[in-house]
């Protein structure tokens, strides 16, 4: 008490000068901060400048076939005539093939690993599945052409054609001579790509069901899959389809391993065995090889399509996890 | 008496509902399982086939120290393996920084400003976006302008693709930090950007580590981004401003070409790469489980 009181007039009647540091902390911080910012808004704007720069790299093709360039099935580099239909019906068969094996295995690795699987065992069965999305993918699609094709092609092709083949409708897809490559290849190499992606964000929101509410079920007498099927996953449903879309971006936008064993040829097939193209693949082929500012231009507007589709995939699923995260207040 | 007793009828169909829903139950538990066994066989069948396959390349020292040949002579990879890490690295040294600073706006001077929630849902979407889509615009930023194939386009390249994973990692590894130790900080008098520099990002330092490691790990196997920008060279390079080989597009040209002693290159490649990856991505866990 005494000391501060003696200290006091002596303060205020010969304040010491403010130390330099703190003169030049304003300038600094100032400067600390707006370096943050600029290189916060470089990042803000990357998006923005891909559309801008892929949009007038194709603005040949954009202004010479407008919308028609998105339906037509036509791609002949020397009479310079170019549709996007093939690549982009290709690209959506393949992923949609990927999805329809890829979501169901997801979720049962999934609910293995947050309901089923001894706690010691939960760290290592999930690090190996995370590290399917290590794999380069051009490691998948050397692997796919130069093992699974062979495999595939004498062992189960023969078998879908002759079973699944001789379905009235459905049949049609499963027709051809089984030669291996193809769109139900690239399908099935890009479901396991797809499969760590998915599962890391269908375990991260099971996780965060409240335990309250399992055991609630579990006290009534439901098994474990009942409640994971009526508890666990209606109270996630929005979160498992961000993943699920999340899953889906990557599958329309793989590039290395479609290439490898998806067949490039720019052909409409009703058959999923038949080679098709995707839009990756197309580029991943022909852009360095391209002739003729209308053949670039084409190409450079095949990417802004996939650019396009991707974007609005993977933002739809970043919102639909927002929302989630929101609604819970936690953190997916 | 008999009303207490339950008619057995009544507890026999009652058993019937509860073995059914046992047997569901059992019977969709052991398909999860199976699930899980599938994603394992895939995982455990390619690393076994690039060992069987790539295990006698790598043996061979000629694969370290010779060019990548003609079809039909023999020859290593020497120079592809050279140019792999030097574009990697040039493009971890681009992007590294830039995706801190963002990453540092976001966790702390952008809390709650609009720019930062923008740039954190972009980020998470560029995060995402498909890489080849990354190579065409710098090839229509950079390569149609200059008019020519480049190793700094390479590099370029693999930096936008660091960025969003560092941005993301070091966004969430900041916001990790107590504030009670940024308070501390202020308490004394400690400028913002000091108390930046020197506290939050040591306290975060080993997670903004690990999305580096991440980042090296996701680049050194990108192959489509390097198609249209460092494109490919036969011979051993220095020049930056020249096209250069590199790992991923030399396995992807000798894969799919018909010459055998090639294809045995590429399998040395495509195994050499793998194991760096996976050891990247192990010591990146490690290191961040440490910290946990």
């Amino acid at each position: 008490m005494n000391e501060s009181e003696a200290g006091r007039p002596t303060a205020v009647t010969s304040r010491a000068p403010e130390p330099r540091r703190l003169q030049a902390a304003p300038w600094a911080d100032a400067g600390f901060e707006w370096l943050t910012r600029i290189f916060a808004f470089f990042v803000f704007s990357l998006l923005l400048a891909i559309l801008v720069s892929l949009m007038i790299g194709s603005s040949l093709t954009l202004e010479k076939y407008g919308f028609s360039f998105i339906w037509s099935s036509e791609w002949d580099p020397v009479q310079e005539k170019f549709g996007a239909l093939v690549p982009i019906f290709g690209t959506l068969v393949t992923s949609l093939i990927a999805m329809l094996i890829g979501v169901p295995v997801s979720f049962g690795i999934a609910l293995f690993l947050t309901e089923l699987s001894p706690a010691w065992l939960k760290r290592p069965l999930g690090t190996a599945i995370e590290l399917l999305a290590a794999i380069p993918s051009i490691i998948y699609g050397m692997w796919g052409l130069f093992v699974f094709v062979p495999l595939f092609q004498t062992y189960i092709q023969p078998l879908l054609i002759k079973t699944l083949g001789n379905i009235p409708f459905a049949g049609v897809l499963f027709e051809g001579p089984p030669i291996g490559i193809g769109m139900l290849t690239a399908g099935i190499v890009l479901s396991i790509m797809v499969i760590p992606f998915i599962t890391a964000v269908m375990r991260d929101v099971f996780e965060i069901v409240p335990a309250m509410l399992k055991e609630s079920a579990y006290g009534l007498g439901a098994t474990t899959w009942e409640v994971v099927w009526r508890v666990v996953l209606p109270y996630t449903k929005v979160g498992v389809i961000g993943g699920v879309m999340l899953g889906l971006g990557r599958a329309l936008g793989e590039t290395m391993a479609v290439t490898f064993v998806i067949g490039n040829a720019h052909r409409l097939a009703t058959s999923l065995m038949a080679p098709g193209n995707s839009i990756a693949s197309a580029l991943a082929n022909e852009f360095t090889e391209a002739v003729g500012d209308l053949y670039f231009s084409a190409l450079i507007e095949l990417g802004l399509i996939l650019f396009l589709i991707t974007t609005i995939v993977l933002a739809l699923a970043k919102l639909l996890l927002l929302r989630l995260s929101r609604g819970e207040g936690t953190k997916t | 008496m008999s009303a207490v007793i339950p008619d057995q009828s009544v507890i026999n169909s009652g058993n019937r509902i509860y073995r059914s829903r046992k047997r569901v139950n059992f019977f969709l538990l052991a398909v999860s399982s199976l699930a899980l066994a599938y994603g394992l066989f895939w995982l455990i069948w390619i690393l076994a086939v690039l060992l069987y396959e790539g295990g006698t390349a790598l043996a061979q020292a000629s694969l370290y120290y010779q060019m990548t040949p003609p079809p039909g002579a023999d020859g290593g990879i020497a120079n592809a393996i050279a140019g792999s890490l030097l574009m990697v690295a040039v493009g971890t040294f681009i992007g590294t920084p830039v995706g801190i600073l963002a990453g540092t706006y976001l966790a702390e001077f952008g809390r709650g400003s609009w720019l930062a929630g923008a740039t954190r849902f972009l980020n998470d979407v560029l995060l995402s976006a498909p890489s080849i889509v990354i190579g065409l615009f710098v090839y229509s930023i950079y390569v149609a302008r200059v008019g020519h194939f480049s190793a700094w386009a390479g590099a370029l390249a693999l930096a936008l693709l660091v960025i969003p994973v560092v941005v993301r990692t070091t966004d969430d590894m900041l916001k990790l930090v107590p504030n009670t130790l940024r308070e501390a900080a202020m308490a004394l008098g400690c400028p913002v950007w000091k108390m930046v520099t020197m506290i939050t990002y040591r306290a975060a330092r080993t997670g903004i580590l690990t999305g580096m490691l991440l980042a090296v790990a996701r680049i050194s196997g990108e192959t489509a981004p390097l198609l249209f920008t460092a494109l490919n060279n036969q011979f051993w390079s220095n020049n930056l401003n020249a096209p250069m080989a590199n790992l991923p597009v030399v396995i992807f040209q000798f894969a799919m070409s018909p010459y055998e002693n090639w294809h045995r290159l590429a399998w040395g490649g495509a195994a050499l790469i793998t194991i760096a990856v996976l050891v990247l991505n192990i010591l990146a866990r490690a290191l961040f489980r440490k910290t946990d």
